[in-house]
Formats: C-alpha cells, structure tokens, sequence
C-alpha cells in the first residue's frame, strides 16, 4: 500500500491519515454523472470504529460520495466513477465484487425514512429475508428483535411489530429503517442526512443512536447541520463543489482548520 | 373580474360538469330501470337466477349472459393480467431507454384497434387456431369438463382470448403509471439492503399493489362491457358450461343480437333489463377499481407527509 498522499491538511501534530489501517480508503476518485463531474480528485481513508462526518454546502457532492461506497449510484444511468475505492483493501469497483453482496456490508440510510408499506417486523424481515440470513422463525424473530434494540426502537414497538410500519412517526420510520440496515448485520454503516426531516427531539435521539453505534460500526454520516458534525463525529471532511478541502479531527476542523474556506464555512460565512 | 370570483365561478363550472356527469349516469341507470319494468314485474329476482331464455314462450331468465360475460371476463383476466403486468415492469424497468415510447406506443395502438376489426381477425385467425388446439387434444384431457363438447373453435376459449388481447393494454398502462408513481426510494431501500434488480422490482410492485390491483379490475370492467369482438366468437348459444370449447353468450352479446328481433314488449324489457344486469355490475367493478387506485396514489402523500412534518415531542 502507498503511503498517504500529502494533503494540505497534513500537519505534524494533527491528524494522521489511517493508511493501511484504513476501513475505507478512497483514492483520486472522480465521479461523473454523464459528461459532468461532480467529484474531483476526492483522496480520503476513514477508519473503522469512527464516525466520520461529511459537510459542505448543498450540491457539493456529499451524497454523490456517499453513495459510491456501497455502489448505489451503479442504478444512476450515466453515472461513473474513476480512482479507486477500497474497503478492508479490496477495490470495490473491481470487476469480482458483486454490489449486491457488498451493499449487504455496507448498509445506508437515507434522507427521508422510506420504510416499506409492510409491517414494523417484515421492514427489518426484509433484508434478513432476501439475503437468506435466517435460518429459522424463531432466529428471524430473535434477528429482527436485536436490530430494534440496536436501533433504540424496541420499547417503542414490541407491542405492535405486526402493525403497519407507517403508522409511525417520522422519527420512529427513521429509526426502523437504521433498525432494517443493521439487521443485514454490515460493517460500514452510510447515512445521508438521516435527521434532516426530524424535529429536534427525534434528532437528538437518532445522534444518540450514532453515538452508540460506532462502537460496532464504521459510520459516515452527510449532514447539513455544523453542530450535529460537532456533536456526533470524530473525524469531518468538508467538500466544496466537489473537491475534499480538509479532513481532520472533528474539533480541529470546528476550532483551527488550515484551510480559509473551512474556516469560513464552519464559522457561518458561507453556504 | 376579481381573482377571487374568478376563482368561484370556475369551482361553480367544474362542479356544475361533475355533477352532470354523475346525473347522466343516474338518468342511464332510472331509464334502463323503468323500460324494463315489465320484466322486473313479471320474473322479479328470478330473472337473476333462471337459465331458460324462450322468447316464443315469454320466459326469460339472464343467468347464462350472466354467466357468459362473469366466465369470459375472468378468464380473460387470468390470460392477459401476467402479461400485462410482464410488459409494464419490461417497460418501466428493464427495457433500454429508446426503445420505451415506441413499446408504449405499441401497446397504445393494440387499444386503438376497433372492436369490429378484432372480431374479424377472431374469426379469421383466432377461431381456426383454436379449433386446431381443440381437435388436436388428447381424448384423456377432453373428458375434463372444462374441455368437453365438439371442438367448433367459437367458445368461450376463443372469446376469452380475444378479449384478453383487448384488456391487456389498458392493464399494462395503468400499470405502468402505477409503478412509475412508486418513489425511487423505496427502489433505493430494497437495493441498500442487498436486493437484485428483481427483488427491487418485486419490492416496488409490492409498494404498487393497491394500484395494480385496480389497473386489473379496470381491465376486467373493459372485458365485461366489450361486445362486437366476443359476439363474433363466442357461439352465441345461451347454454351454462364450464367447457371452454362450449359456445355460450354474453349479455352484451343478446343484447346486440337479439334487440332488432324482440317483437313484444315483454321480450324488450328482458333484454333491457339484461342491460340494466350488465350496466349494475360494471358500474360496481369500476368504482371499486377506481377506489383503489386513488387510494393507491393517496396513501402515498401522508407517508412523504409523515416524514417532513416534526412529530410531536411524545411520538418523535
Ligand atoms: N442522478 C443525478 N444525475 C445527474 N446529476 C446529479 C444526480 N444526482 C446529483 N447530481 C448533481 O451532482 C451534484 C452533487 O450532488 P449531491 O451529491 O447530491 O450533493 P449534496 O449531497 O452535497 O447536496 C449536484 O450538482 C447535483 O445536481
Ligand atoms: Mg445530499
């Protein structure tokens, strides 16, 4: 493996790229939709066991990003991406890797909760299902209970798994849909925005749920709102029209970032 | 005019053609009812119920025509809707990009055709075809009963063909726009959670199924209504059968075959009242296709709704 590529945010004291030890690492990726590219040069590693936050004003590619690490952009005609991507070492774009089995590893939720109009049980069933992860009803059934638990949803919903999944509130949906992505049991958990929708109460709850996740998972979350960065992060990258300006350690990036441009945009100049 | 007058008057004139609407189909309903009063009078219920059709002797039961169009329609169901449903989900979600409008146009065309053109091709293609599938199946299978009788080619196999032919671009439309209307979300839910592009498809017709559902019954509202194309094959023998080689009847068949003939008045009504039969039952399949449809585009909107607008402290 090379050795990290130099970047501007490379100082002696701060942040050290993980290198080798990387869970993902991303190397001179473009990314194209048809002729446009919306990526340019994105060289980025994220370790595991941390949440990594992406931020940076609307349009400047943070799902784009998001979305090339478990192949989702693939269903996007037009959409190319060039550089390599590699998780545990293994090139995700190569020729070998089938998206489906890696989209199994790397979960996501997205923006807007989209729980499927089934029951609460048979949204978290689903993926288990598909995937033939159980091998039983009652390990189906033990599955899709420790995922609620996971998700911090249990409590909420033992009493009525069986009822429909949109009955509940968006806040509730968002969590169910954490709770289905965690079922599959991936590694890599990939979040776009996932409380943008919520009002503050399910919000903190979902940072919480973060909070407690990255124990077991390596966690990317986009987010729109500096303070969540700050608050659930260890690691940030600010993206600007599609270039990664700085990543570095969460409160580096939020109290002495080496870049004008961060400075100015976590301190509210901007976007 | 003021903005808001304007406003008014234009609510004013589409109500004012909503409500014709509605009373045109009131006004079909009473007229159909009061021309065959004398039947009404005379069998009451039995009409519903009885299988002899005697115009000589003055009885008349519409049971068979009930039967005909039910089984042809059903069965004309059970023929086009896989095939509907495999072209909308081919257009919608499998097929390349340029060759989508010209499948849809295709498709549009095949509901263009007149019913009298189809008849034609019935009789000159599709009748002779079935009639060779009958003489040519095996004595053990023609003992079933749903294969008894002379191998004629006019039946009910022959009507329930062409009529699916005929339903299966309405289906597939509908259908169409039913599963385009699925958010890509929730496509985009079934592949982050490691679906194939046909677990995706399966996850998004699921989400459509209310519509789908109406997309079929609006299909099978078509089938039961359609007359030219089933007169000219069916065999127009007003006799109950399960036989699909049976030639039998249906009530928009008598009603367009016999109406010139019916001498007296009693025999008028009857066939009115077949009418009215006909008019009840259709009435009743297309609202409900039509229920679920709306129901199917509305659930959508409170789901989006659910997930922007701040729950509650409580609930969140
Ligand atoms: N499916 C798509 N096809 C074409 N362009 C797209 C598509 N999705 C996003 N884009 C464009 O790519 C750029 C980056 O978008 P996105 O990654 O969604 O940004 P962000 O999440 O940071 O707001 C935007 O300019 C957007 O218009
Ligand atoms: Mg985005």
């Amino acid at each position: 493996m090379a050795a990290p590529v130099p970047t501007p945010t490379m100082t002696p004291t701060a942040f050290v790229p993980a290198g080798a030890a990387a869970k993902i690492d991303v190397r001179q990726m473009h990314f194209y939709y048809g002729p446009r590219r919306v990526l340019d040069n994105v060289t980025l590693q994220i370790r595991p066991h941390e949440v990594t936050a992406l931020i940076g004003p609307s349009g400047c590619g943070k799902s784009t990003f998001l979305r090339s690490i478990n192949r989702m952009n693939d269903i996007v005609p037009g959409a190319r991406v060039e550089g390599s991507i590699c998780i545990d070492g293994q090139d995700i774009y190569a020729p070998s890797v089938d998206p489906v089995d890696l989209r199994r590893r790397v979960g996501m939720v997205f923006q807007k909760s989209n729980p499927f109009p089934k029951s609460i049980f048979e949204n978290v069933a689903y993926g288990l299902r598909i995937n033939r992860l159980a091998r039983s009803r009652e390990e189906l059934g033990g599955r899709v209970e420790s995922s609620l638990k996971s998700a911090a949803l249990w409590d909420e919903v033992k009493d009525r798994l069986h009822t429909s999944a949109l009955a509940l509130s968006g806040g509730q949906q968002q969590r169910l849909c954490i709770a289905r992505a965690l079922a599959v049991e991936p590694d890599i958990l990939l979040m776009d925005e996932p409380a943008s929708a919520l009002d503050p109460i399910a919000t903190q709850r979902i940072e919480e749920l973060v909070y407690q996740l990255k124990a077991r998972y390596t966690i990317v979350i986009v987010t729109h709102n500096m303070q969540q960065a700050a608050r659930v992060s260890d690691v940030t990258a600010f993206f600007w029209l599609g270039k990664l300006i700085e990543c570095d350690r969460t409160n580096k990036i939020f109290t002495a970032p080496s870049q004008k441009l961060t400075e100015d945009y976590v301190t509210g100049r901007f976007g | 005019m003021t903005e808001r007058s304007r406003d008014l008057t234009f609510r004013i004139g589409t109500g004012a053609v909503a409500l014709v609407v509605v009373l045109i189909v009131f006004a079909i309903g009473v007229e159909l009812t009061r021309q065959s009063l004398p039947s009404i009078q005379k069998f009451g219920f039995s009409f519903w119920r009885t299988e002899i059709w005697d115009p000589v002797a003055g009885e008349f039961g519409a049971l068979p025509f009930i039967w005909g169009t039910l089984y042809s329609s059903v069965l004309a169901l059970l023929i086009s809707t896989p095939i509907a449903l495999g072209i909308a989900v081919f257009i919608s979600e499998l097929c390349p990009a340029v060759l989508r409008q010209p499948l849809v146009f295709l498709t549009e065309l095949l509901a263009a055709i007149p019913s009298i053109v189809y008849g034609l091709w019935g009789i000159f293609v599709l009748v002779p075809a079935v009639r060779a599938i009958e003489t040519s199946m095996p004595d053990s299978l023609r003992q079933l009963p749903l294969f008894t009788g002379p191998p004629l080619g006019l039946g009910m196999l022959s009507a329930a063909l062409i009529l699916s032919v005929m339903v299966i671009p309405f289906t597939s439309s509908v259908s169409r726009e039913v599963l385009r209307s699925v958010p890509i979300a929730q496509r985009e839910g079934a592949y982050a959670l490691g679906a194939t592009r046909f677990e995706a498809i399966r996850a998004a017709l699921y989400y459509a199924r209310t519509g789908i559902i109406g997309a079929i019954m609006l299909g099978f509202g078509r089938a039961l209504g359609e007359t030219m194309a089933v007169t000219m094959v069916i065999g127009n023998n007003p006799r109950i059968s399960t036989s699909l080689f049976a030639p039998q009847y249906t009530m928009a068949a008598v009603i367009a075959n016999e109406f010139t003939e019916a001498a007296d008045q009693l025999y008028l009504a009857a066939l009115v009242e077949t009418g009215l039969v006909l008019f009840v039952i259709t009435l009743m399949v297309n609202s409900l296709s039509r229920l679920l449809i709306w129901s199917m585009t509305r659930s959508l909107a409170p789901l989006q709704e659910a997930a922007a607008a701040p729950a509650g402290g409580a609930a969140a």
